[in-house]
């Protein structure tokens, strides 16, 4: 049993450098890669999406710890053995049709990433055919749908609709967030979820697998 | 500076339960304070209320102009919204926004075309938001072109080039900033405007830096802002800032805010 909370400490630090020599430090004193990235890192940005959700860390240094999470990551990928890397679940995100706005769902889509769920982004003004496409395609088990205006939030009631006439609904949970969303309204069209931040997104995606 | 009071916007709880509680009172103190504390547009948002937008707009306008004079600014992405609360609009208005996003453009072009009304035209397109200055530049070009081919004044146009927070990129405030400067040396007679709060997105203590951002943009030639009027720390950053950009004749306005006792 190794003791992780160095790396711990340093990842939520952002502290780049400190963080890559660790990671080197215990590759070479023979620990896997897949503990290092299971028990280290992952574990580490879980706590950094916490502290986003409880105002104690903030934006930019959320997005400074995933680079540093991701340096990282880029170190044990040689060691890493391909099953070891297998990601714990897929999820399909985007912003929905007729909004383009895409910094929030962005960095719902990092935090997932960082906390060892497999993202696909589609990007802004995603249709809900493609959506639904994509969610059979990449047989996802999540889908998160953004939307930061009142008029494009009927948008998530449609794609899901579509998923239900398309037989996917029960294969696949639904989240949404977004600036004007609210728990009401998910509760109103059905979605599995709502998350308020990045932070809560992931750890919210994390127990609905 | 025109100052645009952004208080009456149904995303914000005491007015959303004014709307749902047709508390005409509250939406008629807003009205007034805001107007008492400089405001030159009384902006109306009633976004929130999905499918029942058009109703809470038009009773929001109506119980606004029962008691100030200054024009309203109709807060919607949704033209038919904004063309029935034009026809309720005592005095020449304001929109709030055209962009270069198809539907919204071909369906507000022909109400604003040939009129006085005021118009802000929001840096947005279908090929999505802009994050750079030449990215802006091209909207803002094809923007006024638009507006100006359908007899529309320029000085009726705002162009808002749209603020993006700095916690997700350290450049966007400049990038920001010098749109303004590129802006305003470009279309004479023209106003730029921002809801500029987004700056600070994700960011603690944002009122800080707000209140610096306004002070930096000001000094760019930013000549219109949708604020909280009531915000006496944010008013007096601008009107200091006017004065220190060379924007306040013979310090006429700074030495009036100094003896009405807003220092």
């Amino acid at each position: 049993m190794s003791d992780y909370q160095p790396i711990i400490n340093a990842l939520i630090g952002c502290d780049m450098a400190k963080t890559t020599e660790l990671v080197n430090l215990s590759l070479t004193q023979g620990i896997d890669a897949k503990d290092i990235l299971n028990q280290g890192l992952i574990p580490a940005m879980d706590i950094v999406g916490q502290k986003m959700e409880t105002g104690e860390m903030f934006i930019p240094e959320v997005l400074m710890a995933a680079q540093v999470m991701s340096s990282a990551t880029e170190i044990l990928k040689p060691t890493l053995a391909k099953e070891d890397s297998d990601a714990k679940g897929t999820v399909i995100i985007g912003t929905v049709k007729g909004d383009l706005h895409d910094i929030g769902k962005n960095l719902v889509g990092m935090m997932m990433e960082s906390g060892g769920l497999e993202v696909h982004n589609l990007g802004v003004d995603v249709e809900p055919e493609r959506f639904a496409a994509q969610v059979q395609e990449k047989k996802a088990g999540i889908l998160c749908l953004s939307a930061l205006l009142t008029t494009t939030m009927p948008m998530m009631q449609k794609t899901i609709d579509i998923l239900k006439d398309k037989g996917l609904r029960d294969q696949v949970k639904v989240m949404i967030g977004g600036a004007p969303v609210t728990q009401t309204y998910a509760d109103q069209i059905g979605a599995d979820a709502y998350a308020s931040d990045a932070g809560s997104a992931a750890r919210l995606a994390k127990s609905l697998i | 500076m025109i100052i645009i009071g952004e208080l009456i916007n149904s995303s914000r709880k005491a007015v959303a339960d004014a709307i749902e509680n047709k508390d005409a009172g509250i939406i008629q103190k807003l009205s007034k304070d805001q107007d008492q504390a400089g405001a030159d547009y009384i902006d109306i948002n009633a976004g929130t209320f999905v499918g029942r937008e058009l109703e809470c707009m038009k009773w929001l306008l109506e119980n606004v102009q029962k008691v100030t004079d200054k024009p309203c600014t109709i807060d919607s992405p949704d033209p038919n919204v904004i063309q029935a609360a034009l026809e309720i609009h005592k005095g020449i208005p304001m929109i709030n926004s055209i962009s270069l996003e198809k539907e919204r453009y071909d369906k507000l072009m022909p109400i604003i075309a040939g009129t006085d009304i005021k118009v802000i035209a929001l840096c947005m397109s279908d090929e999505g938001m802009p994050t750079t200055m030449e990215d802006r530049q091209k909207i803002a070009d094809k923007l006024v072109n638009g507006l100006v081919k359908n007899n529309v004044n320029i000085e009726n146009i705002f162009i808002d080039p749209l603020v993006q927070p700095i916690s997700v990129n350290k450049e966007f405030g400049m990038e920001f900033l010098c749109s303004i400067e590129n802006i305003m040396k470009n279309f004479k007679g023209i106003h730029t405007v921002c809801g500029l709060s987004n700056i600070s997105y994700g960011l603690p203590a944002r009122k800080v830096l707000n209140r610096a951002f306004m002070t930096m943009a000001v000094s760019r030639g930013l000549d219109a802002a949708i604020i909280d009027p009531l915000d006496k720390k944010m008013m007096r950053a601008i009107i200091a800032a006017q004065a220190l950009s060379g924007q306040d004749d013979f310090c006429v306005n700074y030495l009036q805010a100094y003896r009405s006792g807003m220092f």
